[in-house]
C-alpha cells in the first residue's frame, strides 16, 4: 500500500531536490546522534582489530574498569575502586556489583580474568604489550580481581584505557574460537548503547541500552554510524547537519578552518590528547648519511615545522620537540635539544659530515616513502618538505605508494626514509618506548623500531623507567631519555598532531575525556 | 543450430572463467604486500603474533600451489570464500552491490544510446550542416575528455554551484526513506554519475551511427524508398537506421562488457556503492578473495554479454546467422 506521505516526500523531492540531502533524520521523538565512517569495519570486537574506527564505534558498547581525566589519572568506571601493593607488584580492583552485560547476564570478575588474561592478550597487540606483564589473576569473589605482575610496571593501570583494555563478556567468547565466533557482528557489551542492527555499505546502528549502570544515561536513544567514504562527502554532511560528529581525519585540514567558522558547530582539538599523536619521519639508519647525527640535525634544522603545522596544517598541531608529547606525563621541555628552523645552519651540518654539494649543487639523493592519504595533509606535508630540503642542497624524491607497499617495504627496511606517525597512549612504555629499543628491531613487522636506532643507554633506561615503582624515578629516566634521544636527533619529530573533533552545537558533553570517542557518547545529550 | 551455438558458447564461458582465475590469482599476489600487513599497520601497533594469527587464519602462511588448490577446490564448488576484511561471503558482499552497479549501467546505456543515435541521425541527414558541425564536436569533446574530471566538474556544477543534485551517494544519508521517496531519491543520485558515465559512450554512439548513416545513404534500397514516395523521416528511420544498426549493437555489447565490471573512476568520485569502489577497495585492502570474486563475476557477465549480442544480431538482421 502507498503511504500518502511517501507520494508527497517524492513530490517535493523533484520540486526542491535541494533539500534532499540538507535534512537530518527527526522519527518520532527519538534523540538521534548520526556519526560518520569512512569505511565499515570488519566486524565488531573491539580486541579483533583495535582500528580506529573500532574505537569509534565499541567505545560505546564496550567498556574498561577505568577512566582517565584530562590528567590521566585514573577514575571509577566499572571498577568502584582499587589499590596498588607498595612494592607496585599487586593491583587489586573491586568491581561494580549492578553492572549487566546487554544481554542480562551480569558483568564479575570472571570477564575481567578472561579479557585481561586470555581474549585481550591473543588477540589485541597493544593489550599483549601491556597486560604480558601479568604473572596471575586472582577472583577471591565475584566482584574482586587481583592482578600479581612478574615485576612492577607503572604503566599499568594506564593499560586500562578503554581502548586497550575493553572488557569482553567471557559467557559468550570464553571456549570459542574468538575470530570466527558469531558475536563478533553483534557485539554484546556493558556499555550505554548496545548494537541494534547492521545495513552493509548503509550504516550500524546501536540503541540506548536501557539497563545501563549509570544513572541518567545515555543522554540520548539512538546512534548511528552512517558510511560516508568521500571526504566531500563527509563536508557537506556537517556541513548540512545531516550528521552530527565528525572524528579525527572525518576532514581534510584544508577545509576544517570552514567547519570551525561555522556557527552551527563546536570544533575541539583536546579529543584525541589520550592518544598522544606525534606525526614523525622515520631515517633508515642503516645506511649512511642517515646514520649521522649531524645529517638528522641538518634535516630538522632545514624544515620549517611551524610553517607545516601552521600552513600546511591549518594549525590543527603543534611542533614536537621531544618523543613525548607535551600534552602527556613525563614530558621535560628543560632536557630538551631542540632544532629551529635555521637552513644556514643546516648546511654549515652538512659540510661539516663531508656531505658536500656535488655536481648541480645537489649533496645528496633520497627517497621519502609517503603516506597514501590521497593528497591530504600528509602529501602535502611530504611536499614542502622536498622543497624545504632543496634550499639545502639535499635532492628528495617523494615515493607514492599505496598502504600495503608502505607498510610491507618500512616493515622490510626497504626506505631511505618514510612518513609515518605514532601514538603515546598516555605512558612512553606503552607508546613510545617501541621505536627506540634495540629489542624491537623485528624485520617484517611495521610499527617497530624500523629505523635499526640502536642505543644500549636508551635501551636501559626504558627498562628501567617502565619498572619503576615511583613516579619520581621513573620520571627521571625520562628527563634523561628525552636528553639523549633530542640530541640523537633519534627520529624527525615533526609535530604533535591535534586531529580535531567536530559536533553540532545541538549536542553537549560530547567529549569528556583525554580518550574522546573511544570513551563512547554515553554522556552526549541534547544542548 | 541455434541451440548447439549457445550451448558451445556457454562452455567457452567456463573455460574463460577457468583461465581468469588462475591468471588473477598469480596477478594479485605481484602486488607487495599482504591483508595481514594492512590490518596490523591500521591497529597501529607492530606485531608479529598478530600478522601470524592472520596469515594462519587466510591461508597465507601454505605454499602458493596449496593456496592455489584450496581456492579453486573451493570455486569449482560454487563458494568464493570469505572476504579478509569484510569476514563475510564474497558472493553475499557482491550480489549486495551488483544490483547498484547493473542500475547504474542500465541508465548510462539508455542514456547514451538514445542519445547518441538521436543526435547521430540528426547529423546524418544534413551531412555538413551547422547542426552537424555541432554534433560532431560535441561529440569528440565527450569522447576526449577524462571521465573523472567530467564527474569533478558535474558535482562542482550541479551540485556545487546550482544545488540542484546530490553530489555523492546513492540515497541520502539518514533520510532512510521507503517506497516512492526512495526510489525519487536513489534516481536523482542516479543523474551525475549516470550521466557522466554515459556522455562518453553517446559520443561513441552519436559518431558511429551519424558514420553509419551517411554510409547506408547512398544505397540503391534508399533511393528506392524515396522514388515510392516515402517521407525523408520514414526514410531515415526505416530504412537508414535499421540497416545502420548492426555497428550500433556491436558497440552496446562492448559498452555493457564494460560497465559491468563497474566504472572505478566514476563510481569512486560518486562513491556509489557499486562493484567499481568494492574492487577499489579490496586492492587497497589486499582482500584476495573478493577480488577474485570480482574478476570471476565480471568475466561471466562479460561472456554472457558477448552472447546476448550475437543473438542480437540476428535479431536486428535476419540475414545473421548464429554459427561457425
Amino acid at each position: 500500500m502507498l503511504d500518502r506521505r511517501a507520494v508527497l516526500g517524492a513530490a517535493g523531492l523533484i520540486v526542491h531536490p535541494a533539500q534532499a540531502w540538507a535534512a537530518p533524520k527527526a522519527a518520532k521523538g527519538r534523540r538521534i546522534i548520526n556519526a560518520m565512517m569512512f569505511e565499515e569495519p570488519s566486524a565488531l570486537c573491539y580486541p579483533l582489530a583495535n582500528t580506529r574506527i573500532m574505537q569509534e564505534i565499541c567505545g560505546n558498547i564496550n567498556e574498561s574498569l577505568l577512566l582517565f581525566d584530562w590528567q590521566f589519572r585514573p577514575q571509577p568506571n566499572l571498577a568502584d575502586s582499587f589499590e596498588m601493593s607498595p612494592d607496585g607488584l599487586r593491583y587489586v580492583f573491586h568491581l561494580r556489583r549492578d553492572v549487566l552485560w546487554h544481554d542480562g547476564a551480569p558483568f564479575t570478575a570472571r570477564d575481567v580474568a578472561f579479557s585481561c588474561g586470555v581474549m585481550l592478550p591473543e588477540l589485541n597487540p597493544r593489550s599483549r604489550a601491556a597486560f604480558g606483564h601479568i604473572a596471575s589473576i586472582k577472583t577471591p569473589d565475584p566482584y574482586t580481581v587481583e592482578f600479581q605482575l612478574s615485576q612492577p610496571f607503572n604503566a599499568f593501570l594506564l593499560s586500562f584505557m578503554a581502548s586497550s583494555a575493553p572488557m569482553m563478556p567471557a559467557h559468550i567468547y570464553e571456549g570459542t574460537d574468538f575470530r570466527t565466533n558469531p558475536y563478533n557482528l553483534k557485539p554484546v557489551g556493558t556499555g550505554p548503547f548496545k548494537f541494534a542492527d547492521w545495513k552493509r555499505a548503509q550504516y550500524i546502528h546501536l540503541t540506548r541500552n536501557e539497563r545501563y549502570w549509570r544513572p541518567g544515561r545515555p543522554g540520548m536513544d539512538e546512534m548511528y554510524y552512517r558510511v560516508c567514504p568521500t571526504p566531500e562527502q563527509r563536508l557537506v554532511a556537517m556541513e548540512t547537519g545531516a550528521v552530527d560528529i565528525a572524528m579525527a581525519d572525518d576532514i581534510d585540514t584544508i577545509v576544517t578552518s570552514r567547519l570551525v567558522a561555522n556557527p552551527n558547530l563546536v570544533t575541539r582539538t583536546d579529543a584525541y590528547n589520550g592518544t598522544g599523536e606525534i606525526a614523525i619521519m622515520e631515517l633508515n639508519m642503516r645506511r649512511w648519511p642517515f646514520s649521522d647525527r649531524r645529517f638528522r640535525a641538518a634535516f630538522l634544522h632545514a624544515v620549517d615545522r611551524e610553517f607545516l603545522v601552521k600552513a600546511i596544517n591549518f594549525g590543527m598541531g603543534k611542533v614536537a620537540h621531544s618523543p613525548i608529547p607535551s600534552t602527556a606525563p613525563f614530558y621535560d621541555d628543560k632536557v630538551l635539544t631542540k632544532y629551529p628552523y635555521d637552513p644556514a645552519r643546516a648546511r654549515a651540518l652538512l659540510d661539516e659530515m663531508g656531505c658536500k654539494p656535488k655536481l648541480g649543487g645537489v649533496r645528496h639523493r633520497f627517497g621519502i616513502m609517503m603516506i597514501p592519504d590521497g593528497g591530504g595533509y600528509w602529501t602535502r606535508g611530504a611536499q614542502y618538505i622536498k622543497q624545504a630540503l632543496a634550499q639545502v642542497g639535499l635532492d628528495a624524491e617523494l615515493e607514492a605508494v599505496d598502504w600495503p607497499t608502505q607498510l610491507r617495504r618500512s616493515g622490510n627496511w626497504e626506505f631511505d626514509c618514510d612518513c609515518n606517525s605514532y601514538g603515546e597512549y598516555g605512558d612512553p612504555a606503552i607508546g613510545t618506548s617501541r621505536f627506540y629499543l634495540s629489542s624491537n628491531i623485528r624485520k617484517g613487522v611495521p610499527l617497530t623500531n624500523l629505523q635499526g636506532y640502536v642505543n644500549p643507554e636508551v635501551d636501559r633506561l626504558f627498562n628501567q623507567a617502565a619498572v619503576a615503582v615511583s613516579r619520581s624515578e621513573a620520571q627521571g629516566c625520562y628527563s634523561r631519555l628525552q636528553q639523549i634521544l633530542t640530541h640523537d636527533v633519534a627520529m624527525l619529530w615533526l609535530y604533535e598532531r591535534k586531529p580535531v573533533f567536530i559536533h553540532n552545537k545541538r549536542l553537549k558533553n560530547v567529549v569528556m575525556g583525554p580518550n574522546g570517542p573511544s570513551d563512547g557518547f554515553g554522556a552526549a545529550e541534547l544542548a | 543450430m541455434k541451440f548447439s551455438y549457445i550451448a558451445m558458447r556457454l562452455v567457452k564461458t567456463v573455460l574463460v572463467t577457468v583461465a581468469v582465475v588462475l591468471l588473477s590469482f598469480f596477478l594479485i599476489r605481484l602486488a607487495p604486500g599482504d591483508a595481514a600487513t594492512v590490518m596490523a599497520g591500521q591497529t597501529g601497533y607492530g606485531d608479529e603474533a598478530y600478522m601470524q594469527s592472520l596469515r594462519a587464519e587466510y591461508g597465507l602462511d601454505q605454499p602458493m600451489p596449496v593456496q592455489l588448490w584450496r581456492y579453486v577446490e573451493k570455486v569449482a564448488q560454487g563458494d568464493l570464500g570469505i572476504s579478509y576484511v569484510r569476514r563475510q561471503p564474497v558472493a553475499e558482499i557482491i550480489l549486495e552491490r551488483l544490483p547498484n552497479t547493473l542500475l547504474l549501467d542500465a541508465f548510462a546505456l539508455l542514456v547514451a544510446a538514445a542519445g547518441g543515435i538521436w543526435l547521430g541521425g540528426m547529423a546524418a541527414r544534413h551531412p555538413g550542416s551547422a547542426g552537424d558541425s555541432a554534433v560532431t564536436v560535441l561529440a569528440m569533446l565527450f569522447y576526449a575528455v577524462p571521465q573523472f574530471w567530467l564527474g569533478m566538474m558535474m558535482v562542482l556544477v550541479f551540485a556545487g554551484w546550482l544545488h540542484l543534485l546530490p553530489p555523492f551517494g546513492i540515497e541520502t544519508m539518514g533520510a532512510d526513506f521507503t517506497g516512492l521517496a526512495r526510489l525519487g531519491d536513489v534516481a536523482q543520485h542516479m543523474i551525475l554519475p549516470g550521466m557522466t558515465l554515459a556522455l562518453y559512450f553517446l559520443a561513441s554512439y552519436a559518431r558511429l551511427t551519424r558514420a553509419a548513416m551517411i554510409d547506408v545513404a547512398d544505397q540503391d534500397f534508399v533511393k528506392t524508398a524515396r522514388a515510392k514516395g516515402l517521407t525523408e523521416r520514414q526514410v531515415a528511420r526505416r530504412h537508414i537506421l535499421r540497416n545502420a544498426l548492426i555497428p550500433l549493437v556491436t558497440y552496446a555489447g562492448l559498452q555493457a562488457s564494460i560497465l559491468v565490471g563497474g566504472s572505478v573512476l566514476v563510481e569512486n568520485v560518486f562513491s556509489w556503492p557499486g562493484i567499481g569502489t568494492l574492487a577499489f577497495q579490496a586492492v587497497q585492502a589486499r582482500d584476495n578473495p573478493l577480488l577474485l570474486g570480482i574478476f570471476i563475476i565480471t568475466a561471466i557477465l562479460v561472456s554472457l554479454f558477448n552472447l546476448l549480442t550475437d543473438i542480437a544480431y540476428s535479431v536486428v538482421d535476419p540475414r545473421v546467422e548464429l554459427g561457425q
